[in-house]
């Protein structure tokens, strides 16, 4: 009999505010352990927390982005426990009342179906320091420049039914927050983190218990730790036993989850309203003003290069994963006038050259309008598509525009039509068998001729009117 | 309500607050004679009534999104037991 799988997760979005959610220190990363950590973040007594207005904005952001209701007022609560990378011996958080709630999130199946997941809430909270435990003999050096950072926790129902939707659902999350500019996603960097709760239970029958799988920080993992734990379940389950609510850690060099130890089984975090935060209220003008402020989202956009540009889905879908390339295209479509020449070239050679030297959209070298002037020159016949791709490197290279690198480098294509004729005569003159076996039927030598062509051409000779001419030269 | 002494017990070492026997029992009926105040207020019907947060009827303030704070790490960590590298060192804490 089948068993069926229920996966909920948890993201925790680092947002990227410019300085912390309750304090006015720096979020930037990579500075000198505790250089950001001010007399607020080190929780020294005294101190009080005041709310970051660029904190709101996001969550409202990433609220109105999920279809989620924004709550005209919530509450951050104290969720209180004790470690040293905790100064306060509390995390503000937001308990009963979180300031986003219902929202939901779309997502494509293997099979092309969509299917929705819900968000149950996300809250904002700070997030903790960071314990260092190697080095120090028997001590853990602590770094609080993290400790107030700003979080988003969006925390989805038990929706998903596989390790693969729930990729898709993190991925798609992860897109998203990128392209609204509330969080970098970087996962490397701690910025973007996962905690995935895993069950199973036989089709019909209530939820079973879940355990939480923690430190789970690139999307391979994130598939593997789930199907590993869900497998580590049913056999459990199947050998009479019972699954413990527990929380695991997933080892990706043994490719195991595992229980951690020594950590006290339900921590009772005692969670009351913070006495120094009031309630955060927000208007419906103010909610507006977020939502007029918005990107037009991915979704939206995907549509309307399909429908007004004639794209096809899977060219506007890729376009519309990075905001800045999505930007990029539209400015390069509207340049040069073609949308779909404009696609090919920023999904095809801008892609591809980006990801070959790991670099965002965002750091493109090369401007939409460098590339427009590149395109043009492709569609007045200037050059052909592939010399366009030399020019291309070359102007990522920082050689010039495309039209120097055009003159420098004496790559216009040739259109002459006289300057054709006369080089494929040259040719058929200079290789009578091959002419002799084309015509007697081997038609398969016409690539030979069009490499010929190419070769004494320098690859210059305008593809179309080659063909043309070689078709009629050969035939004789 | 009465609380148990050992709810107290309980409670003490979440908020990791040393108790001593006799101190438990003092505060074993201390505690109870203050929840059983709690409970004569929650005997009345608020269902009606919004919460109050504040009697001046005050909103959370918000703060502009600016880097204010400088590093000051020499200073704060003056009167750290101990610190190396930068870091505040802590008896080590296993997970």
């Amino acid at each position: 009999m089948a068993w069926e799988t229920v996966i909920g997760l948890e993201i925790h979005a680092q947002l990227s505010t410019n300085s912390k959610i309750f304090s006015g220190s720096s979020i930037a990363y990579g500075a000198e352990p505790n250089t950001q950590a001010s007399l607020v973040d080190l929780g020294m007594p005294g101190v009080l927390p005041v709310l970051n207005k660029k904190a709101v904005e996001m969550a409202i952001r990433l609220g109105l982005a999920i279809n989620a209701t924004i709550a005209p007022r919530s509450v951050f609560a104290r969720k209180n426990y004790f470690y040293p990378d905790l100064p306060k011996g509390y995390q503000i958080s937001q308990f009963e009342l979180p300031v986003v709630a219902d929202g939901h999130l779309d997502i494509t199946l293997e099979n092309g179906d969509s299917k929705r997941i819900g968000i149950t809430r996300a809250h904002l909270e700070e997030d903790a320091g960071k314990s260092l435990h190697e080095d120090f003999d028997g001590q853990s050096g602590i770094d609080l420049n993290r400790a107030g950072t700003p979080l988003l926790e969006i925390v989805s129902e038990p929706d998903m039914r596989s390790a693969r939707e729930a990729v898709a659902y993190l991925k798609k999350l992860h897109a998203l927050v990128r392209y609204l500019g509330v969080c970098d996603g970087n996962m490397q960097e701690g910025s973007f983190r996962c905690d995935a709760n895993v069950s199973v239970r036989r089709p019909g029958e209530p939820f079973g218990t879940r355990a939480e799988i923690k430190n789970l920080n690139s999307f391979r993992f994130i598939e593997r730790a789930i199907n590993y734990e869900v497998e580590r379940q049913i056999e459990l389950l199947e050998a009479g036993g019972q699954v413990v609510q527990e929380t695991r850690l997933y080892d990706p060099d043994r490719d195991e989850t595992r229980s951690m130890r020594g950590k006290e089984d339900a921590n009772d975090y005692r969670y009351f309203p913070d006495p120094d935060l009031l309630p955060l209220e927000i208007s419906p003008a103010e909610i507006e003003a977020v939502r007029a402020d918005m990107p037009e989202l991915p979704e939206r956009r995907k549509q309307r290069f399909m429908t007004e540009l004639g794209l096809s889905e899977y060219d506007a879908d890729l376009l519309v994963q990075v905001r800045e390339l999505a930007d990029y295209f539209e400015t390069v479509a509207q340049g040069c006038g073609d949308a779909k020449l404009a696609a090919n070239w920023v999904n095809g050679e801008v892609s591809n050259t980006l990801n070959a030297h790991a670099l965002e959209p965002v750091q493109n070298p090369v401007s939409a309008a460098a590339l427009v002037q590149l395109l043009v020159r492709i569609q007045d016949n200037t050059v052909s598509n592939r010399i366009a791709r030399d020019v291309f490197a070359a102007m990522w290279a920082g050689e010039g525009s495309a039209d120097t690198i055009i003159e420098q480098k004496g790559l216009k294509q040739i259109t002459d039509t006289g300057a054709i004729e006369a080089m494929i005569d040259a040719i058929i003159a200079d290789n009578p068998a091959q002419v002799a076996e084309y015509r007697a039927g081997k038609e398969k030598l016409f690539g030979f001729f069009v490499g010929q062509a190419m070769k004494a051409s320098r690859g210059k000779a305008n593809p179309a009117a080659l063909n043309e001419m070689l078709k009629k030269k050969l035939e004789g | 309500m009465a609380i148990s002494d050992s709810e107290v017990k309980k409670v003490a070492q979440l908020a990791r607050l040393a108790m001593t026997d006799e101190r438990l029992a003092a505060y074993t009926r201390n505690l109870s004679s203050i929840l059983a105040l709690v409970d004569q207020l929650e005997a009345v019907d608020t269902s009606g009534v919004e919460p109050m947060a504040h009697p001046l009827d005050m909103v959370q303030r918000l703060r502009a999104d600016v880097v204010t704070e400088t590093n000051q790490r020499e200073k704060y960590q003056a009167m750290a037991p101990e610190v190396e590298k930068g870091l505040y060192l802590v008896p080590k804490v296993i997970e």
